[in-house]
């Protein structure tokens, strides 16, 4: 009883929860995932991205809530009767068999022909581009085409859905961004809608149609990778996409958008984000490479520098302010340490965010 | 040192073949070894050749002359072989159930009971256990399995039991352990590509399971061809169960001829070895790497 | 691993457990018939004896001589725990550290004696020890023992060593230990542990080997397990009560130590084979 995959429009997941003895690994999950769609579930380990991954192959049962494909319910089904390709951290593939069986082996299971399953584990190889592989054990194979096996065998038995789990990261940086390229060529030919589990925001930002920011259990964004790079709805979201220096200090005016926060005498303005009110605490967010060291008369946040290192075509220079706050930078000339620095951002580049819990 | 300074000096090309003083620590155990155990089957295999009379050959003349003692070869396959079937068959069940559990410890801890006891309590035991009179019996009897008590002492099932219950524990406890190799992870793998339980089992775990269930075999083979105690306490020493320890055993410290006995063992080793070789040979066209998915 | 409810499942499961559970019943049973039996002031074609006594234990105390055969028996094992030890570990510490020509077939030599039955080499061994005078006194029995004991302190010492990080010792060096000093301070805190498992494996084993004591012991050189052999087999001397209280002095000196290992290692280790 696989699931036909012409008559899929979306995946849906109703407040799906899932519970380790009392620790909420995943707590009320709900989206809605359209067809044909490369989501990224993105978010730092130990955020219950891999669980909700388990969740839709059906390896681990739910706690609470379900998992609807259009209007059937399939978290009661086992993994076998879903009939989703996954792709496994350490690739899983079976080491006793060759690429061709392994790539073949959902076929099998779905007792297609022999003559039909040679012909499609060949399209599937080509696909990968692993022809003339294809006789060798998995154990003969390098790390990057091992990656390709575990591609082509979730894919050839064409599934309304592919699972991948942190696919990438146990490739070395090279051929990290070679595959990302070619998962995201071969999402393209196929068309398969794709829910892909990374820690990387880089690598989420560049393969996903939409990424879903997870913490603690619970669904903390969802957006396109521009919406989440430029726009965070919170400040923890907005650090983890590399908003790295946090200056706390209090809202002096809120309006049209924008916001002011006074830090020490100096006054920043930003853009306003969440829960900003005017009087009440408020967190500046801004990258490191959005903050510049300026003259020392114009406003900015004061501080001391303790070290910068050389990183080619600039130095990032590291800084510390009166009230210990760390802040790191880029800036053109070398900085020594002990000197007083002022630093400033584009009020378009900085995040203002209201108080956090 | 060598006062040679063009060349290296000789320790140091030692110790760059691994070669120095620490290696050293593994010599006695070495020496011991080769003392105790390489060189008592040599003697014994020397002395095998020099029988008390007759020529070089005699011992083994007599013995695949004598019906009585070439016999112990064909009685201990036939004990040794099915209990070793039979061991297999109830630990691959079991071990699969058993890698399913979180806390396995209790379970291996009963199970090791039998090892430590050893053969001569279960021996023992069960010489009270199975006989007429024993619980074992009197259960059977209460529920009307039989009518009169089933003769398991001195005779061949009472060897073939206490076999099993020796020998399963060991044949356990190491499927299990390479069971628990084989990563999770290809199980998942199978499930979402759409195998079903029996499918897994078949196309993926049973064929990553063979090579260790070979090496089981084996070990559990030699040591049910070896048996003694129980051979002599709940078999029929002289008859069904005379196995080939007994010959052995009779031939060294009843007959005190020494050269017969080291001939016996030596037949010993030589049938143990040759199933051994035959097992290893047919593990040997199987998929032999690593249980693992992938790197990592 | 994949959670299964289907039928079919639950039936295998419960067969296994079945199986499992029957085994472990008829394990029980036999001992507790061993054990009732010790205690039983005579018991023939009943559920339970006629009568309860704890006479039989200082009868067979008296008629085996058990103060005797004890003290033998922990002489022996004291013996092969230690020498075992001594010999064992510095070998496995240089296997597990040195890579030399011919390890291979060192490690064979080593794999060897817990590869082939006691029995298999222990008529060829006795006859040697005999030869030399050595077997019928306890010098005998100790060296018989030593023979599966050494090798497998060396291979369940290996692995235990191989995950001990050598830049700990590089550093002790690095720090001016020499190797006197890098063995009392550094390592032999480090291997303690391994050491005290591997020690206590090879009590417990020592204690049930029957093969190799019983081709070499003499009349005053035999341990326990011996000594319950020739009652049993001479069974019919003397009263069944009392070879079964010798059984349970027995079962209670292995059980006791196996409890005192079990608190210091997996089980699964007490069958230890290295691994290929």
């Amino acid at each position: 009883m696989t699931i036909n995959a012409a008559s899929f429009r979306e995946l849906r997941l109703d407040r799906l929860s899932r519970d380790f003895g009392t620790h909420n690994a995943l707590k009320d999950v709900s989206l809605t995932i359209g067809k044909g769609e490369f989501i990224a579930l993105l978010g730092p380990s130990g955020c219950g991205k891999s669980t909700t991954l388990n969740l839709i192959a059906g390896l681990l049962p739910a706690t609470g809530g379900g998992i609807w494909l259009d209007d059937k319910r399939i978290d009661p089904l086992r993994p076998e009767e879903r009939g989703f390709g996954m792709v496994f951290q350490n690739y899983a593939l079976f080491p006793h068999m060759s690429v061709n069986k392994n790539i073949g082996f959902g076929l099998k299971m779905r007792g297609v022909s022999k003559a039909e399953i040679d012909k499609r584990v060949a399209e599937a190889a080509a696909l990968v581009r692993l022809q003339g592989q294809t006789e060798k054990l998995p154990g003969q194979l390098s790390g990057g085409q091992q990656q390709r096996v575990a591609i082509a065998r979730a894919i050839v038995v064409e599934p309304p859905l592919v699972l991948m789990d942190e696919p990438l990261s146990n490739l070395d940086a090279k051929l990290r961004l070679e595959m990302r390229a070619e998962i995201r060529r071969i999402h393209n030919t196929l068309g398969a809608t794709t829910i892909y589990v990374t820690h990387d925001q880089e690598e989420a930002l560049s393969l996903a149609d939409r990424i879903v920011v997870l913490r603690d259990g619970q669904v903390r964004q969802v957006g396109t990778p521009e919406d989440l790079f430029m726009r965070p709805d919170h400040l923890d979201v907005a650090e983890f996409m590399g908003f790295r220096n946090k200056v706390k200090g209090k809202v002096a005016s809120v309006g049209d958008g924008k916001a002011t926060v006074t830090v020490g005498d100096a006054q920043i303005s930003g853009r306003a984000r969440n829960a900003v009110s005017a009087g009440a605490e408020g967190y500046l967010a801004i990258r490191p490479e959005d903050l510049h060291p300026v003259a020392s008369g114009q406003p900015g946040l004061k501080a001391q520098v303790v070290s910068t290192e050389f990183r080619g075509r600039e130095f990032v220079g590291f800084a510390r302010m009166a009230d210990g706050t760390d802040l790191s930078f880029l800036a053109h000339d070398k900085l020594s340490p002990g000197e007083a620095v002022t630093l400033a951002a584009d009020p378009d580049r900085v995040l203002v965010y209201g108080a956090v819990a | 040192m060598s006062t040679d300074v063009s060349s290296i000096p000789l320790k140091q090309r030692l110790a760059a073949k691994g070669l120095d003083g620490l290696t050293l620590l593994v010599v006695p155990a070495i020496l011991f070894l080769l003392a105790l155990f390489i060189y008592p089957f040599l003697y014994g295999l020397v002395l095998s050749f020099e029988p008390k009379q007759g020529g070089m050959f005699a011992n083994y003349q007599r013995f695949f002359s004598d019906r009585f003692l070439y016999g112990t070869i064909a009685t201990t396959l036939w004990l040794a072989l099915p209990v070793t079937v039979a061991t297999l068959l109830l630990a691959i069940p079991i071990a699969f159930r058993v890698r399913l559990m979180k806390n396995q410890r209790l379970l291996t801890t009963i199970l090791v009971i039998p090892i430590t006891l050893g053969t001569v309590l279960v021996a023992e035991g069960l010489l009270n256990y199975l006989g007429p009179q024993g619980w074992f019996n009197r259960v059977l009897m209460t529920f009307g399995i039989i009518s009169s008590p089933v003769k398991l002492l001195h005779n061949y099932w009472g060897v073939m039991l206490s076999l099993v219950i020796t020998g399963f524990p060991f044949t356990f406890l190491l499927t299990l352990s390479y069971l628990s190799g084989i990563d999770p992870a290809l199980e998942n793998a199978g499930a979402t590509l759409g195998a079903g339980p029996w499918e897994r089992f078949k196309h993926i775990l049973f064929p990553l399971l063979l090579p260790g269930l070979a090496i089981t075999f084996c070990l559990s083979f030699v040591q049910a061809f070896s048996v003694f105690p129980s051979a002599v306490l709940l078999g029929a020493p002289s008859g069904p169960t005379r196995v080939i320890s007994i010959a052995a055993y009779q031939a060294a410290f009843e007959e005190y001829d020494y050269s017969m006995a080291s001939a016996v063992a030596m037949i010993m080793g030589v049938v143990q070895l040759a199933i051994v070789v035959v097992v290893l040979a047919a593990r040997g066209l199987l998929y032999r790497g690593p249980a693992g998915g992938g790197k990592g | 691993m994949v959670k299964d409810t289907r039928l079919s499942t639950k039936l295998w499961a419960a067969a296994n457990w079945t199986l499992i559970g029957f085994f472990i019943v008829n394990l029980f049973a036999m001992i507790a018939t061993v054990v009732t039996s010790s205690f039983s002031t005579r018991w023939l074609g009943t559920w339970l004896p006629a009568g309860w006594t704890t006479r039989w234990y200082s009868a067979a105390w008296a008629e085996f001589q058990l103060y005797d055969v004890l003290l033998v028996t922990f002489q022996i094992v004291f013996l092969v725990v230690a020498l075992s030890g001594l010999i064992g570990v510095p070998a496995a510490y240089a296997l597990a550290r040195r890579d030399f020509p011919g390890k291979k077939l060192v490690m064979l030599l080593f794999l060897l004696p817990l590869l082939v039955p006691p029995i298999t080499f222990g008529i060829p061994l006795a006859t040697v020890l005999y030869q030399t005078g050595f077997a019928g006194q306890m010098s005998g029995v100790v060296l018989a023992n030593l023979v599966p004991t050494v090798p497998f302190v060396i291979l369940v010492m290996i692995p235990f060593i191989e995950q001990i990080d050598t830049k700990i010792e590089s550093a002790a060096r690095v720090f001016g230990a020499n190797t006197f000093k890098l063995f009392v301070h550094v390592l032999l805190p480090l291997l303690m542990p391994g050491i005290l498992a591997a020690l206590l494996l090879v009590l417990v084993r020592t204690l049930a080997m029957f093969e190799l004591t019983f081709l070499t012991a003499g009349p005053t050189s035999q341990t326990l397990v011996v000594a319950l052999y020739y009652a049993v087999f001479a069974a019919g001397v003397r009263a069944v009560q009392s070879i079964d209280a010798m059984a349970v002095i027995y079962m209670v000196t292995t059980l006791i130590w196996l409890i005192i290992a079990l608190r210091f290692v997996n089980p699964t280790q007490i069958v230890a084979r290295a691994k290929k």
